[in-house]
């Protein structure tokens, strides 16, 4: 029996050290301490600070593109066929009418559409003689929404990637209703984030006409004698003023409808410091060798000329063609280095394939982060000294000694300085994180040496369980909130429940007259279901509350369960193993300190 | 030390104080929740929630003008009393979700900020507010500037700096700057400090938090919430049919004449009588929450589930050891059978209750506001789930077992309880 329990306390000192390794590494300094800690546990952003968005792709406007770009090669096709009709139009984003098809050939039509759209339904249009609505088939519908789901998501998380936070997160999320969560920890102004993810829609380089901006779009088509040239449009511009720097908001752009460059023929822009204007920036871009092809004639009929690079339906910058551009060139405009580098940003991430609408959105600061860090971390440890406190003097027989258990507080007192110190201050710790980091240890090792009893016991389980649980945190990167540690003073508590059932048990026994070896094992056989029984009810509907919510709700969920998991480790297989060490080294006669 | 050596109180005979006390506060629950309803948070309601910090007492009523001149006449500002700390010198503005959609919510958000800064200080013009500026904004800034001389490639020296001041405004001083002097206690030299105000003024505020909720997500959530107690609460269910299954009534044997339905409740009374005391502390706590105008949020529905889970622990564990004692004790009485059960582990119950309660008291009065709700929920939940298994759910049992003896044919003990007080 002395063998089996030195392998069992071997085990458990395995245990211990893989939870501190897991917690705080292997530090070579006390600023290594802190430092390995922060990074092992994940903060949630309502302990960090940051920005946490749901928002949502408009799909919609994907079908309507698609619904448009059928309905062009419908008339072109039709035409080319020959088949006659009054008036093809788009009637809403998934339907299309042909009004007054030549009867005769009707089923040419049929046949055609079928063959050539078949994710279109025909059917007769109602109130019509011979009409149709061309309706787009719903597993169609289904996959442009996939499509641009995943396109949304991509773009969006390069976009929020070059922004350099660390660990921020773009998914879908909930059922089905093209919703995205973006989690940016660190990231407190969420006009910057929104910016950098909104701001990518179409992108375009066209040529300008007139070479000129207007400050109103009356005045634009009043040059222009009232009416717009065909095949060019209208565009706003965003700030600033024209010719090489940000348009303002109140220059209006008459330009090419067609694009000579759209994202898509985009390669690469990077953001560098500008040589003919140093202490500004410019962006450099290249291009595909194809649109390179058709850049290349293009600048060179243009130079001197401007062209504009619209983002969005905004004119982003008008700049004069200075040369015949082939597939390299560069965008220059005073640009400040946060300017250059969004611009490159937004240039590189493609494009977005559909507008998106904000649903949700929260900001933590990062001072409320802080304070509650400092709420949480204080609540935990003055429960911690409850509970402990409690349970030394409750169990610990006739050989509690009050003043033990006094120093035992203050040094607990001292450690909850010193875990708020590695959490919160930069700079040198204080005294406190001094005392408390040599003297925790050194209380527990001499209570541990010189004072037995079966509340140190449960003392022991609980901080083993704490230890194990934060371990456990760093190793799955769980994150932890606010609710989250709230979670852990709730394990503090119920955690100490499973001790207190044993223990009752066995001083039941002992009443009756047991033997201290059959008295705890009979407390720890008799108390073990009942012990199940409680922890699977709280894991059930923990689990729940983890599979169902997000965020805090998310983190308190995971902190419970993983600390009543620990618990069933700590309570009843280490208080076990030390109830047997201490029996094996308690002579016969002795009563048991319970 | 041992508190209760050998109790041997009569619970079952003190049964109506206890459904007395739950009757009076499920009835004032009742009242508050038909005459104020409940209090939802945004998280249910939707709408737009501004948390503002002021380096001293928020100045209530030019905030009120100022909201009001930029048309928001309608928010809401309330003052955040914490109990753990007097001062905490913060005002959450509120607004409701008008049904303007999504935009509306935006620009909502907006609005509230323009009144802020119009009222209170938009400083000088061309300036920027300190207390508003990220770290990345402010490294940028101090490039530029170079107060330092650290000429045309300072690494990230800026940034490190820039860390440090954010830092200690948002550590030491809690976010608000109301003097760019007081910086110089960050260890920053005086030049940084001069280069800072060229570009930035402190107002005497600071946004600390922002919840916009729109009225899309607001459904989904109260959906969501509605979906995981069901889900938490059925599965709770499934598990105690299955742990109590045997230890339904069945030694009452009651003949087969008997109406199978009350066969059936037989087979699952304990399961149910734990449920049922279930609802009973979640109902009470809601009107308590009603009562005493606490926030519905998220998170206080996270804690309405622990207690649930808590509240079946301490049924379960009595209801074990009565199907442990119906084992042994054969002869006596079902009511004295619930009765001995509830004192044996009437030392368990206690403790671990207290020491729970302990716990979750310390996080209500030391947690902080964002918490505040949530350990409420704990702290009432927690008493009430521990009476109401002995108060509630064991009663239920008895009474039921009672019933069913007094009824259809029983045999051997059951039918002694006519002769004797239960």
């Amino acid at each position: 029996m002395v063998a089996n329990l030195r392998w069992k306390i071997v085990s458990i000192v395995v245990v211990v050290v893989i939870s501190v390794y897991g917690i705080i590494g292997f530090p070579t300094s006390w600023a290594g301490v802190k430092k390995n800690f922060v990074d092992r546990i994940k903060l949630g952003l309502d302990l960090q600070g940051g920005t946490h968005l749901i928002l949502q792709v408009q799909t919609q406007e994907a079908v309507s593109l698609e619904t448009d770009q059928v309905l062009d090669h419908l008339r072109t096709d039709l035409r080319d066929k020959g088949i006659r009709y009054d008036e093809i139009r788009k009637l809403n984003d998934t339907q299309i009418l042909v009004h007054n098809l030549a009867t005769d050939q009707a089923s040419v039509f049929r046949d055609f559409v079928s063959e050539n759209f078949p994710e279109w339904d025909i059917a007769p249009a109602p109130n019509e003689t011979s009409g149709y609505v061309l309706t787009i088939k719903p597993s169609a519908v289904a996959l442009i929404d996939q499509q641009t789901m995943d396109q949304s998501v991509e773009t969006i998380n390069r976009r929020i990637d070059a922004l350099g936070l660390t660990e921020p997160t773009v998914a879908p999320y909930g059922r089905g209703d093209n919703e995205i969560i973006v989690e940016l920890p660190g990231e407190s102004d969420p006009n910057h984030a929104k910016d950098v993810i909104q701001a990518g829609g179409q992108l375009e380089l066209t040529k300008v006409e007139g070479d000129r901006a207007y400050s109103s779009e009356a005045e634009a088509l009043a040059a222009l004698g009232g009416v717009l040239p065909a095949g060019s449009e209208l565009v706003p511009g965003t700030s600033g003023t024209s010719n090489g720097a940000q348009p303002s908001a109140e220059s209006w752009y008459v330009v090419d409808r067609t694009p000579i460059v759209t994202g898509r023929d985009l390669r690469h822009a990077t953001a560098q410091p500008s040589t003919e204007n140093p202490g500004t920036f410019e962006v450099a871009f290249t291009l595909s060798t194809d649109a390179a092809r058709r850049f290349g004639p293009f600048t060179e009929q243009n130079i001197n000329h401007e062209m504009a690079t619209i983002l969005d339906h905004k004119v982003i910058i008008a700049a004069t063609i200075i040369n015949r551009i082939e597939d390299s060139g560069r965008i220059t405009g005073g640009f400040g280095e946060q300017r250059a580098n969004d611009l490159a940003l937004e240039l590189n991430a493609g494009a977005l394939p559909a507008s998106i609408k904000y649903l949700e959105e929260r900001t933590v600061g990062p001072s409320l982060g802080a304070d509650s860090i400092r709420h949480g971390v204080w609540a935990a440890f003055l429960s911690l000294l409850a509970v402990i406190f409690f349970m030394l003097v409750y169990y610990c027989g006739p050989r509690a000694k009050p003043i033990v258990v006094i120093v035992n507080g203050v040094v607990l007192f001292l450690a909850a300085e010193l875990f708020q110190t590695v959490l919160t201050l930069p700079g040198v710790p204080s005294v406190t994180y001094w005392l408390g980091l040599l003297g925790l240890p050194a209380v527990l090792l001499f209570m541990l040496v010189y004072y037995r009893g079966a509340g140190l016991n449960a003392v022991l389980a609980l901080v083993l369980n704490l230890v194990i649980l934060l371990a456990a945190l760093g190793y799955f990167e769980a994150v932890l909130t606010l609710p989250g540690i709230a979670g852990v003073i709730l394990t503090i508590g119920m955690g100490v429940d499973s001790n207190v059932l044993i223990f009752e048990r066995i001083r039941e026994e002992l009443r009756a007259a047991k033997a201290p070896v059959s008295a705890v094992d009979l407390g720890f056989k008799r108390a073990f279901l009942t012990i199940i029984d409680t922890h699977v009810t709280t894991v059930v509907s923990a689990l729940f509350l983890g599979v169902f919510g997000t965020g805090p709700v998310r983190g308190f969920a995971v902190t419970l369960i993983i600390g009543l998991l620990a618990n069933l480790f700590t309570s009843v297989y280490v208080s076990r193993v030390i109830f047997d060490w201490h029996l094996a080294k308690m002579p016969r006669q002795a009563e048991l300190s319970i | 030390m041992e508190f209760f050596k050998q109790a041997n109180i009569d619970w079952m005979g003190k049964t109506k104080y206890f459904v007395a006390l739950s009757l009076s506060l499920l009835v004032i629950g009742w009242i508050s929740w038909a005459r104020k309803g409940l209090y939802y948070g945004i998280d249910f309601k939707g709408g737009t929630l501004v948390s503002v910090r002021f380096a001293g007492p928020p100045p209530v009523d030019k905030i009120r003008q100022g909201l009001v001149q930029q048309g928001l006449g309608n928010s809401v500002i309330q003052q955040i009393n914490d109990i753990g700390n007097a001062n905490t010198n913060e005002v959450v503005i509120g607004l409701e979700e008008a049904g303007g959609g999504e935009e509306a919510l935006d620009a909502g958000k907006t609005t509230i900020l323009n009144a802020l800064h119009s009222t209170l200080g938009a400083g000088e013009p061309g300036k920027q507010d300190f207390n508003s500026v990220t770290v990345q904004a402010l490294a940028e800034q101090l490039a530029r500037k170079d107060p330092l001389n650290l000429g045309t490639n300072p690494g990230d020296k800026y940034t490190q700096l820039a860390k440090q001041l954010t830092d200690y405004r948002d550590h030491e001083l809690r976010g608000v700057v109301s003097d760019l002097g007081q910086l110089q206690s960050a260890g920053v030299s005086p030049a940084v400090i001069s280069a800072l105000r060229d570009t930035y003024f402190a107002s005497n505020f600071a946004v600390i938090n922002v919840e916009i909720v729109g009225p899309k997500v607001g459904a989904q959530l109260r959906k969501q919430a509605i979906v995981v107690t069901l889900y938490a609460l059925g599965g709770m269910l499934i598990y105690i049919a299955l742990r109590f299954s045997g230890g339904g009534l069945l030694h009452l044997s009651v003949s087969s004449g008997s109406f199978f339905l009350w066969r059936w409740i037989d087979f699952v009374i304990f399961g149910a009588a734990a449920v049922l005391a279930v609802f009973h502390d979640v109902l009470i706590t809601l009107g308590l929450f009603s009562l005493l105008h606490f926030e519905i949020s998220l998170t206080v529905i996270a804690a309405l589930l622990t207690l649930v889970g808590y509240s079946m622990n301490d049924t379960i564990v009595i209801f074990d050891r009565i199907r442990e004692n119906l084992r042994l004790m054969r002869r006596e009485s079902f009511a004295s059978i619930v009765n001995r059960s509830i004192n044996q582990t009437l030392s368990r119950t206690i403790l671990t209750s207290g020491l729970t309660f302990v716990t979750v008291l310390v996080l209500f009065l030391m947690g902080g506001q964002v918490l505040r709700s949530f350990s409420f929920a704990l702290v009432v939940g927690i008493m009430v789930g521990t009476y109401s298994s002995f108060g509630i759910a064991a009663p239920l049992v008895v009474a039921w077992s009672h019933w069913r003896s007094q009824g259809g044919a029983a045999t051997g003990t059951a039918a002694g309880d006519k002769g004797r007080r239960g």
